[in-house]
């Protein structure tokens, strides 16, 4: 026991506010998790690097400012990780590919630098699945990452690098991005909270493009306070991002306190009871998925149920969106200006062999079938249809939103999985993102948190989904911070953590 | 079948970088002719995370462009990726519009070919829209390698895209002619075919005369001059008569063009074009122009060529003059506040004063001009003018000398050369200064007359039997006795005079 097991325990907010009454010093903090970092990578694998002396610069440079008095930023001192896929300026990123080889980036993300500018401190970047593509941060060329909820176990995907670090107290808190569910699928596999804003809430500036109509960046963290206070700091209009959203920042951190006083009267919860009757729903998930509505219920809250008419078309349709998109995306890794090149005599061999060696089999794959889609001859047959059902999809949540103010699920049908059980199965792990690839095809936010854990061994979490209307943040956080003041779920500490909880 | 028998069908593509201090969807600057990978940022690069904003600035130059030809302008239009890889487009497609451009329609005036007499008869060729886009890098291949130049990847362009409506080569260059007089009065783009801020692709077909469905079209590439412009397109009907004739079918290409053999030649078929898989560009939203951008928009556009081509026709001057005063915007203002200030100067009508304004502005200051500055044939005289170190209030006040009297025409010409040479002085201080000022003293010009007379006998016996071309020997030498300060006018009421007196005294009587 040490003075750094209580800073691990800390919550991120509760960190920031230790280091602003001057009770933790900055550089203790940082130095805790780099120790935490240590003791747990071995098993878990969730750093692709660790940004020590950046990191205790950074530190120092906090406890300085406080000591002269000066005003600290929300996240001052806070040790904070970033998936892979964030560019951030002078530390290699590699988004999970070995085609950005060697890549150190000559300019500074929007994320790094708001989380920069909070006071937030950077430990290093987080493994992922390739360019975000997966369910189980398997699809890499480096190493898999470990769940430390059951080592062995995947952290779930694309974000799994950054769900693992989180959950076994290496950062205080990780950034995440959310294609089709790739920051809260890992959250519920981890027993994180995992937060996808609306479409345009964060900026995409600095974020490796997968999908880009569809990729939103996001806060992972143990409770709903920090992703609140997270959001705070990441959320607002950004002119490096045409698509981003020129709409007021909440105060987050007021719904979340709001919500923890359990008062859900007047709050109504849709459920839809049709898509609970998937073959692939796993049983504990959905007994717990109950629970955690009953949960809902007794702090007052209304629970409804709705229809989404279009539910069974959203994965098609978005495995036909976000391939097409990957597949322009992706078109910039030539080997021509950047990461790996395999020169050849001729142009055409060297894009060739860069792209042969550079891009993974999943990687390759969705670029294949984004090509086909968006061939003259098929693209009225897939994109231009896969658009017009998406306006559909987005309309059946407009509708369902007439009738509740946000729509509960869970947030994977499965809980965790054994490395390796299912990567030669795309088509299984796609299905998997059921639950929340609508959120991504509306744009709406959406939000994970814990529900629970299985009964078997080992005890694996299981995540709650709730997703609102448009820039509902606020509500989301409200609801779940009363769900988290009912439930003692986020306590819990995993095996893994190198100490004993 | 004679060429006579088929009907030539143009259309052209003509590209236009627009002079922005930024590039199309970054903050990067950009200038012409900068040291290789100088204009360049993270966006330029296409580096992974970056993101294109669309500059308000580009859009507006556009906007106006598209106004000035009477397009229609969508409240919305999209940006869409056309994708191909090649080295010098980084992001591995291309930022354009495809379906939904944001201007349709509209027309470029051009002389009207069948009224050849008329020189301000003028036909309209329609045009399909006009989109924006992102230029690509430049590749320079050397020995075994490629160098690549990423300062032009990424500079807006706007793509004029005409109807199958031109029907000669001539035609077609002077439409491209009539788009850079107009994109240089809009002062959206330097449209320089040399230096590619302008190029042309021209889409050539045939049909029999008569036909209404058009032939298959061929499409050269890469005109980067007005000479090639006509040649090419000629080149490429000749082959295609050549084809019909022998019977064969012509097949949809890309061509490119020879100049050293005059001849187009086929560098792909249709079958082996791009499958360029256009979608929507998901990162922006759709450009909306509303009404109140148009309306500015439209409030900020100059007089167009031909409305002062005809302007100046009203004001008396021939249509050649017209069209050399306004084939160049600076040219034309520079006419136009000369005119304004000699009229107010002299407390005369413009009108009276049009043609000896323009003499002296089509004349001698574009000979200075052009003697200051060794300019191609495709650079404006308006880049000169801008430098130009006489302004047109000083010319103004130099015609207003001359039409005074103060100075004579020949003198002027050598002040005009002063001022050029001493930009700052004023030409009434270089007329003092150097003495110019025109001797108009009736009585001592005379003297210096009868003077000339008296000592040239011979001379004046010739002029008194009729060979009146012996006046101007005498007025020579008046000029040459007076340092070309005597006014020549003056001059010749004074030779009249004295031939007069001289004619009474032999009527008269001898008194002795």
């Amino acid at each position: 026991m040490s003075d750094f097991d209580d800073i691990l325990a800390r919550s991120a907010r509760a960190l920031a506010s230790g280091i602003r009454r001057g009770e933790l010093s900055a550089v203790d903090v940082t130095q805790a998790h780099l120790e935490q970092i240590q003791a747990t990578e071995p098993a878990l694998h969730a750093y692709r690097c660790v940004t020590s002396e950046l990191a205790l610069e950074q530190a120092a440079a906090v406890d300085r400012a406080r000591a002269a008095g000066a005003q600290l930023g929300p996240l001052a001192g806070v040790p904070v990780a970033l998936k892979d896929i964030f560019v951030t300026e002078g530390v290699a990123t590699t988004c999970g590919s070995a085609i950005l080889s060697g890549w150190v980036p000559p300019y500074q993300g929007t994320h790094a630098q708001r989380l920069a500018d909070a006071g937030a401190v950077l430990l290093g970047k987080l493994a992922m699945d390739e360019f975000g593509m997966g369910s189980a941060s398997e699809n890499t060329p480096f190493e898999p990452v470990h769940n430390p909820w059951a080592v062995g176990h995947v952290p779930g995907g694309s974000s799994g690098g950054t769900a693992a670090a989180v959950a076994a107290r290496s950062c205080a808190l990780g950034l995440g991005t959310d294609t089709g569910g790739s920051i809260r699928q890992p959250a519920s596999l981890c027993n994180l909270v995992g937060l996808k804003p609306t479409y345009g809430r964060v900026s995409r500036h600095g974020m490796i493009a997968f999908a880009s109509s569809l990729d939103q960046a996001g806060p992972m963290t143990r409770e709903v306070g920090d992703a609140a206070l997270a959001l705070g700091v990441l959320a607002g209009v950004d002119p490096s991002d045409a698509t981003s959203l020129d709409a007021p920042v909440p105060d987050y951190l007021a719904a979340v306190d709001a919500g923890a006083l359990g008062q859900l009267a007047g709050t109504t919860i849709g459920v839809h009871r049709r898509a609970l009757e998937l073959d692939g729903l796993d049983a504990e998930v959905r007994a717990r998925f109950e629970a955690s509505l009953a949960v809902l219920a007794d702090a007052g809250a209304r629970v409804v149920d709705i229809e989404l008419p279009h539910f069974e078309h959203a994965v098609a349709t978005y495995y036909v969106l976000c391939t097409a998109e990957a597949s322009s995306n992706l078109a910039r890794y030539d080997g021509v200006r950047y990461g790996l090149r395999r020169a050849r005599p001729s142009l055409r061999e060297t894009y060739e062999a860069t792209r042969h060696d550079g891009f993974g089999v999943e990687v390759k794959r969705r670029i294949l079938l984004g090509t086909f889609v968006l061939r003259a001859e098929s693209y009225a047959d897939y994109y231009g249809r896969a658009m017009q059902v998406r306006s559909l999809i987005a309309q059946d949540y407009a509708a369902a939103f007439t009738r509740c103010d946000m729509i509960a699920s869970p947030t994977s049908p499965v809980p965790s999985w054994r490395i390796g059980a299912k990567v030669d199965d795309p088509l299984a792990l796609y299905l998997l993102d059921v639950f929340t690839i609508g959120a991504n095809l509306a744009g709406l936010p959406a939000i994970s948190i814990p529900a629970g854990f299985t009964t078997s061994s080992p005890r694996l979490p299981i995540g709650l989904q709730l997703i609102g209307p448009h820039l509902a943040e606020p509500a989301l956080l409200r609801v779940a911070a009363a769900h988290e003041a009912a439930t003692a779920w986020h306590l819990e500490r995993p095996p893994a953590t190198g100490a004993a909880s | 079948m004679p060429m006579s028998d088929y009907e030539v069908v143009i259309g052209l593509e003509v590209h236009c970088q627009l002079a922005t201090a930024t590039k199309m969807f970054s903050g990067c600057g950009y200038a012409v002719g900068a040291e290789p990978n100088s204009q360049i940022d993270a966006y330029t690069l296409g580096l992974p995370g970056t993101l294109p904003v669309p500059n308000r600035a580009a859009v507006d130059h556009a906007l106006r462009l598209a106004l000035a030809v009477g397009c229609e302008i969508p409240p919305l239009s999209r940006w869409a990726r056309k994708h191909y890889f090649y080295p010098d487009l980084p992001k591995g497609y291309q930022i354009t519009q495809a379906d939904q451009p944001y201007a349709l329609g509209g027309a470029i005036e051009i002389p009207d070919h069948a009224r050849p007499d008329d020189p301000l008869a003028t036909t309209r060729v329609p045009l399909l829209r006009i989109h924006m886009e992102e230029d690509a890098g430049k590749n320079t291949h050397a020995d075994e390698h490629s160098l690549i130049d990423y300062n032009r990847a990424g500079v807006p362009l706007v793509e004029i895209v005409s109807l199958p409506a031109l029907r000669s080569a001539a035609e077609a260059a002077d439409y491209v002619r009539e788009l850079r007089t107009i994109v240089r009065y809009l002062g959206i783009s330097a449209a320089n075919m040399e230096e590619g801020t302008l190029r042309c692709d021209a889409n050539v077909s045939l049909r029999p005369v008569g036909a209404t469905e058009l032939g298959t079209r061929c499409e050269i590439k890469n005109l980067n001059s007005f000479k090639f412009i006509e040649a090419a397109i000629n080149a490429e009907i000749r082959r295609q008569v050549d084809l019909l004739d022998a019977g064969e079918a012509v097949i949809q290409s890309t061509m490119s063009y020879d100049p050293g053999r005059d001849q187009t030649k086929v560098m792909r078929t249709k079958e082996a074009a791009a499958d360029y898989r256009y979608f929507p560009e998901p990162d922006m939203p759709p450009l909306a122009i509303d009404a109140a951008w148009i309306t500015a928009a439209k409030a900020s556009l100059p007089a167009l060529p031909w409305a002062r081509r005809r302007a100046l026709v009203e004001f008396g001057l021939s249509a050649y003059d017209a069209g050399v005063l306004t084939a160049d915007h600076e040219l034309a203002n520079y006419f136009d506040i000369a005119l304004a200030a000699c009229a107010e100067l002299r407390g005369q009508p413009a009108a009276s004063l049009a043609k000896t304004v323009c003499n002296w502005v089509t004349g001698e200051l574009l000979k200075l001009l052009k003697a200051d500055d060794s300019d191609d044939t495709d650079s404006t005289s308006g880049r000169s003018l801008a430098a130009c170190p006489v302004s047109p209030a000083a010319l103004a006040e130099l015609i207003g000398q001359i039409e005074a009297g103060t100075i004579s025409g020949r003198a002027g010409k050598e002040v005009l050369a002063k001022l050029f040479a001493e930009p700052g002085r004023s030409p009434t201080q270089i007329i003092e200064r150097d003495g110019y000022r025109q001797v108009s003293d009736q009585a001592a010009i005379t003297a210096m007359v009868r003077e000339i007379v008296q000592a040239h006998p011979q001379q004046l016996e010739q002029l008194l039997a009729g060979k009146d071309k012996v006046r101007g020997f005498f007025v020579g030498q008046v000029m040459r006795v007076s340092n070309g300060q005597a006014n020549p006018q003056v001059v010749q009421q004074a030779l009249e005079t004295v031939l007069e007196q001289l004619a009474r005294a032999d009527d008269k009587p001898d008194p002795s």
